[in-house]
């Protein structure tokens, strides 16, 4: 059941990108172009999405378990720090490069798009460069 | 600034939004799961015993929804200009970034906006910003 919910859950989540036009990088572009001809849909999108997700994450705070009887993870952290900043930095100049973030990466795979494979094999690639300096001892 | 009235399907947009909300819901109440795609694919580089398989249920699916939208509708025809060797380094600055800054535009963007996580909408608001530069500079002054 909790695999089956996480599947739903995907497929739900990558309908809702394709039908918002997020998981077309040119749509992404043109609302980050504000020079250009401006693209407001991702407004709405997060709109939307923040709208639903809101009510969902005020019933969570009130329960100490899902519907499924396991455990609520929400992240505790609170702190702004230099790596949030670094990271909010670095993944901005790559989104603005090429309009995809790692949402409409995995559906355009799905999708066959040779583009987004390659974009993909070196997100994972840069996440695996992440994970190998966070295991060295600073 | 020259808006395009005539390309913008703000319905589309908004309905998808809504989609993508019923979808952090459900991994939220039924999973106990944050939604943020960055932190479900870089979970699975830690394998840890018994948090491996939902990831790749959520991920599955989400790869799979275009063969599901393709039962009901047409897939939009995408064309993406960028170069190879951009993509490449793009993919790289996405993906070590985002593991960087714990999130993307669904972790941060939707789910940090939702809870109301001031750390959260910092993230967000640097992203973004950091975006519209980097847009400007590729289109407006590199490409001149």
């Amino acid at each position: 059941m909790v695999l089956l919910m996480a599947w739903v859950s995907g497929i739900v989540f990558g309908m809702g990108i394709i039908l918002s036009g997020m998981v077309n990088p040119a749509i992404v572009l043109a609302f980050l172009d504000i020079t250009g001809r401006w693209d407001s849909s991702l407004i709405w999108v997060m709109a939307g999405a923040v709208a639903v997700s809101s009510i969902a994450f005020a019933i969570a705070k009130k329960r100490k378990k899902n519907f499924l009887g396991g455990s609520m993870q929400i992240p505790s952290v609170t702190k702004i720090d230099a790596r949030l900043i670094m990271g909010g930095i670095v993944f901005g100049v790559g989104w603005g490069i090429a309009g995809i973030w790692p949402g409409p990466a995995l559906v355009l795979v799905g999708s066959g798009s040779v583009e987004a494979i390659i974009f993909l094999i070196a997100m994972l690639l840069g996440m695996g460069i992440f994970e190998v300096n966070q295991q060295k001892p600073s | 600034m020259y808006i395009n009235y005539l390309d913008v399907i703000p319905w589309h947009a908004m309905v998808g939004g809504l989609g993508i909300g019923s979808a952090v819901a459900m991994l939220l109440l039924f999973n106990g799961r944050i939604a943020g795609i960055s932190g479900i694919i870089g979970g699975l580089f830690r394998l840890q015993r018994g948090d491996i398989s939902w990831r790749i249920a959520f991920i599955s699916g989400l790869v799979l929804s275009v063969v599901m939208w393709n039962f009901f509708f047409v897939f939009p025809e995408i064309r993406i200009e960028t170069s190879h060797i951009m993509l490449l380094l793009a993919g790289l600055l996405v993906g070590y970034g985002t593991r960087l800054g714990s999130g993307c535009t669904s972790g941060h963007g939707v789910c940090g906006l939702s809870r109301g996580s001031p750390r959260s909408f910092t993230a967000t608001a640097i992203f973004i910003l950091t975006a519209v530069v980097t847009v400007y500079l590729v289109r407006h002054v590199v490409a001149n």
